[in-house]
């Protein structure tokens, strides 16, 4: 186990180095100058050339990589170039609603998904599974934008149950902070909990056709006991790897939800800073989410050992 | 089946659990909007957008002038001024008994300070050029400073009301990117980035006591959630409203009031004066004669704009309708071709991400395609604009809004990226800078229209208007925009 977790911590800095050099060389080929952009039409030669300065873009390249490692390396992210406050801090905030709102997302699609998925595969081409089925077919298709948008208009604009959007921040209380991230995480919950019901059925199914699920079988275990501690227990790999990456893309990737309910979160402040070019925020940003997918694989791959004895004796 | 029941009825439970019907706006809070979110809130360090301007400008922030709803200029900081015979020295006087928001004592120093701040040579103000002419500034007493200039400058007080031209102390500037101190009828509360910014009325105002005690501003550029945030109620005024299509669902609903107005956006198809054949006038006549302005303002912006034919704001006294000279008129256009000898000829047009460029692309590609002109368009970020279209002038034709007031300034750079010159054109425009005769100056402003105008400078389009969308029960309600604003002070709720 000790030389198994060393190995991943050696794969995963190597990782980090290598994403930090592609980031780095991708946002120095991008056009556009921060400053120029901050100044806009109107800006005289000379202003510009005294915010290049002040903003440390004369610098030559390998320094600026150098010096954005050195500091990361030591917590700081540097200073936003359109914000002039901390990555650092501009960061935190945003985590404070994407990290929720991932995880209030996944909790609802492992709620939905695991329930729908287990019933579908013990009860095969029942009226029930057909149902499942047909329901995380049209889930699967749907547009998340779209269904937020039908949300928005039942529960907000109709219903006044829900603000159309925004977030009411944690220091108005627990209660409003998930209140404002209810509509998103429905959103964001129901093509992935589609496709986990369907991954947790197709995996239950093929364990489902092992010998060992025949022989707890005929030593006469009942169906729903093997069911629960055999065949699901087993069937959690495949879903497990799946639900990582439902996390590492919930937590980056709800950039659309985040713009249809205007709520500041991770992606949103990724696809600002690359169109003000505030290259800073965006290569720092960029390094943390590589660092936590990197770091969810990683857990990812920890509990399919915990989970399956026979991993545990290959290593 | 059963499960699914269990679901859906749990579903429901949670969204009851959670539901609770949202707060109706009380008689002195104001939850507001607009499009951008400022990526500062100092308009006076290195940020152009126009967002700084809208959030902080006579709330937080207060100038010596200030520029009101119909451009004209009023006294604000300074109470009173005396310009010298030659126009050269302004005396102000300062209004008294005013603090920062921090307890700090306003004084003639602070004006000073800020000033000399703007005009240093290490200054990042995006707006440096409104400084440019001023020699010196010198503090008389603590409620009167003199203002001494390089040469006369007729639009001198204008300038000072400008949002970048506001005073600052100098115990706070370093920090009022995040933390803006000012003088305004409104302190900072805080600022969630991403999401809203709040104040407070400030309790120690100089000035008459606002009715609107705490104020949200959120950002909401998303037409759909622009659209849902005015009908599900949180949301009294969205100004700058991003979703013009959907106006008349919200005319159509008692619950609100749409007004329309105009801002000083003059959009202009651009083109490359320095590149052949657009430095052939006849070849820029044949572009500007084949465009439809009707067609581009119902087609881009749902009819919501003003044509316009030269480089001039529609909302100001001096301006002039030349729209004629540029008419629609496709024969005139092909003609107009064959007489400077251009065919097959193929330009570029770029398109930067803002609606009104994205939507009249491809109108104006098809317009010019009817007289023969083939145009290829390239979408392209904003920042890439800047640097590509603006700074290297890698381009033929693009369009863009030009937002700032009294912007005519920038024919007159050589360096501009329209890349036009014309002796005429500067003689005028140096002229007026000089004058402060307003009769004089009338004329002036009336010769630039007409010199841009007959030269083809531009592809003169139409003025962006400003639509604001708000509650019927808000009142107050600026309709124009004459500079970047959302004066809270002058908006109140009906009793």
């Amino acid at each position: 186990m000790t030389s198994f977790l060393f190995g991943r911590i050696v794969s995963m800095a190597i990782s980090l180095l290598v994403a930090s050099i592609i980031i780095f060389a991708i946002l120095e080929i991008l056009p556009g100058d921060p400053a120029q952009f901050m100044l806009g039409v109107n800006a005289q030669p000379d202003t510009l050339q005294a915010l290049r300065t002040q903003l440390g873009l004369d610098q030559p390249v390998i320094l600026r990589y150098f010096s954005w490692m050195a500091g990361m390396l030591h917590g700081d992210f540097g200073i936003s170039y359109t914000y002039r406050s901390p990555v650092t801090e501009l960061v935190l905030q945003r985590v404070a609603v994407s990290a929720p709102l991932a995880l209030y997302a996944l909790t609802l699609t492992i709620l939905v998904a695991f329930p729908a998925g287990i019933i579908a595969a013990a009860r095969r081409n029942s009226a029930t599974d057909l149902t499942v089925m047909g329901a995380t077919q049209i889930g699967v298709a749907v547009p998340n934008f779209w269904f937020a948008i039908i949300l928005m208009w039942v529960f907000a604009v109709t219903l006044h149950w829900f603000s159309a959007g925004g977030f009411a921040g944690w220091n108005k209380g627990f209660f409003e902070g998930i209140k404002s991230l209810t509509l998103p995480a429905i959103a964001l919950a129901l093509p992935q909990a589609s496709i986990l019901a369907r991954v947790m059925r197709s995996s239950l199914l093929d364990t489902l056709g092992e010998d060992y699920i025949r022989t707890a079988r005929a030593k006469g275990l009942s169906q729903n006991k093997t069911l629960w501690r055999h065949a699901v227990r087993n069937a959690l790999i495949p879903v497990l790897t799946i639900v990582g990456l439902q996390f590492s893309f919930l937590l980056a990737g709800a950039i659309i939800i985040e713009n249809v309910f205007y709520l500041p979160g991770l992606g949103r402040l990724i696809f600002q800073g690359i169109t003000q070019r505030d290259l800073i925020t965006v290569k720092s940003v960029v390094m943390l989410l590589v660092f936590a997918v990197i770091f969810v694989n990683f857990l990812v791959e920890v509990a399919y050992v915990l989970i399956d004895p026979r991993l545990r004796h290959q290593r | 089946m059963k499960f699914s029941a269990i679901l859906t009825g749990s579903a429901v439970a949670l969204v009851m659990a959670l539901g609770l019907s949202p707060a109706y706006a009380a008689g002195t809070n104001l939850n507001m909007a607009m499009q951008l979110e400022p990526p500062s809130l100092d308009p006076t360090t290195g940020g152009a957008a126009a967002a700084i301007r809208s959030v902080t400008y006579d709330n937080i922030f207060e100038g010596l002038t200030k520029i009101d709803g119909d451009g004209a200029v009023q006294p604000l900081l300074a109470k009173s001024w005396d310009i010298s015979g030659d126009g050269l020295t302004y005396t102000f006087h300062l209004q008294e008994g005013v603090t920062f928001h921090d307890g700090t004592p306003f004084s003639a120093d602070d004006v000073k300070f800020s000033l000399d701040r703007a005009r240093a040579e290490d200054s990042v103000n995006a707006q440096k050029q409104l400084f440019a002419n001023i020699t010196s500034v010198d503090v008389v007493d603590p409620n009167t400073v003199t203002v001494t200039l390089g040469s006369p400058q007729g639009d001198f007080l204008y300038n000072m009301g400008w949002g970048d031209a506001i005073i600052v102390s100098p115990a706070s500037e370093a920090d009022n990117a995040n933390n803006p101190v000012g003088t305004g009828p409104y302190k900072f509360v805080e600022w969630v980035k991403g999401d809203h910014v709040s104040m407070e009325a400030n309790a120690d105002y100089w000035g008459a006591t606002p009715s609107i005690e705490t104020a949200t501003i959120k950002f909401i550029s998303d037409p759909t959630a622009a659209l849902a945030s005015i009908l599900a109620g949180d949301v009294d005024l969205f100004g700058g409203f991003p979703a013009p299509e959907t106006l008349d669902v919200i005319k159509a609903d008692p619950r609100f009031q749409v007004i329309v107005g105009s801002t000083n956006g003059e959009t202009v198809l651009a083109m490359n004066n320095g590149k052949p054949p657009l430095d052939n006038v006849k070849v820029r006549a044949a572009i500007a004669h084949a465009l439809d302005r009707q067609a581009l303002i119902d087609g881009a912006q749902f009819g919501y704009g003003t044509p316009i034919g030269s480089f001039f704001s529609p909302s100001d006294p001096a301006y002039e309708d030349l729209t004629g000279i540029s008419n629609f008129d496709p024969e005139l256009s092909k003609s107009l071709l064959a007489e400077a000898g251009v065919s097959d000829l193929t330009l570029s047009l770029k398109l930067p991400p803002a609606a009104y460029a994205r939507q009249a692309g491809p109108i104006i590609q098809q317009e010019l395609a009817n007289v023969g002109i083939n145009v290829e368009i390239t979408n392209v970020e904003w920042a890439d604009w800047l640097q590509n279209v603006f700074t290297n002038r890698d381009y033929d034709l693009t369009i863009v809004s030009h937002v700032e007031p009294n912007d005519y300034g920038v024919f007159a750079r050589d360096d501009y990226y329209f890349a036009y010159h014309s002796e005429a054109y500067n003689a005028a425009v140096a002229e007026l800078a000089v004058t402060s005769d307003p009769a004089r100056q009338t004329e002036l402003k009336k010769q630039i229209q007409e010199i841009l105008a007959n030269d083809f400078a531009a592809g003169f389009l139409f003025e962006l208007a400003n639509v604001t969308v708000a509650n019927k029960d808000l009142s107050g309600i600026r309709a124009n925009a004459p500079i970047p604003a959302a004066v809270i002070s002058e908006l109140s709720w009906a009793e």
